[in-house]
């Protein structure tokens, strides 16, 4: 059921391009990560926002084949 | 299909009924899950009076829950009826002082 942190990355990329993943694996089981998403498309969307299109980027995923996925986004320091 | 509708009614009972609600995995005293536990953690460094619904005890609910605001994970957070997030945002507005804000803003009673 779990899923390779590439996969995870990949699929997130695929919906923002611009993205700068980062994925850790928390407990080196390969089932509970924490990703970071920095992406100038979070630009002016709520927090909830933000995580809802990481999730909809992972495609149904979040809360089945990926228990365990512990997010943090954030706009580019630099701006757009 | 009314068994749904019932369910959401009263998910809209609950999150209008209480201030500050968390739907958990467990109880504030012996949560399942570990996103569950840093949730209440956050609470309690909050010092909010707050309610939690155990979602493994009601199977419905469980599900609803994912729909009500279309957040596909547990715990989620709701002050006076407004979803806030999840774990993750609670950490991350806690860290900010957001979440302090909030409640101050919103009223809610401290514990």
């Amino acid at each position: 059921m779990a899923m390779a942190a590439d996969d995870i990355a990949t699929m997130i990329r695929a919906a923002l391009p611009d993205a700068e993943v980062t994925i850790t694996d928390l407990a080196g089981d390969g089932d509970h990560y924490a990703a970071h998403v920095v992406s100038a498309a979070f630009q002016g969307m709520s927090r909830v926002a933000q995580h809802k299109a990481v999730y909809a980027a992972l495609g149904g995923r979040m809360g089945g084949a990926l228990h365990a996925l512990q997010l943090t986004t954030a706009v580019p320091i630099s701006g757009v | 299909m009314s068994q749904t509708a019932s369910t959401a009614e009263r998910l809209t009972e609950i999150v209008q009924g209480n201030d500050v609600v968390l739907f958990m995995k467990g109880t504030p005293l012996f949560p399942q899950c570990g996103f569950s536990s840093r949730a209440v953690a956050i609470l309690e460094r909050l010092g909010v009076e707050y309610a939690t619904v155990d979602v493994l005890q009601d199977m419905e609910i469980r599900q609803a829950i994912k729909a009500f605001s279309d957040w596909p994970t547990i715990p989620q957070l709701y002050v006076k009826g407004e979803f806030v997030g999840g774990s993750d945002i609670m950490m991350e507005m806690f860290e900010a002082g957001e979440l302090e804000q909030l409640v101050t803003e919103a009223g809610v009673a401290r514990a």
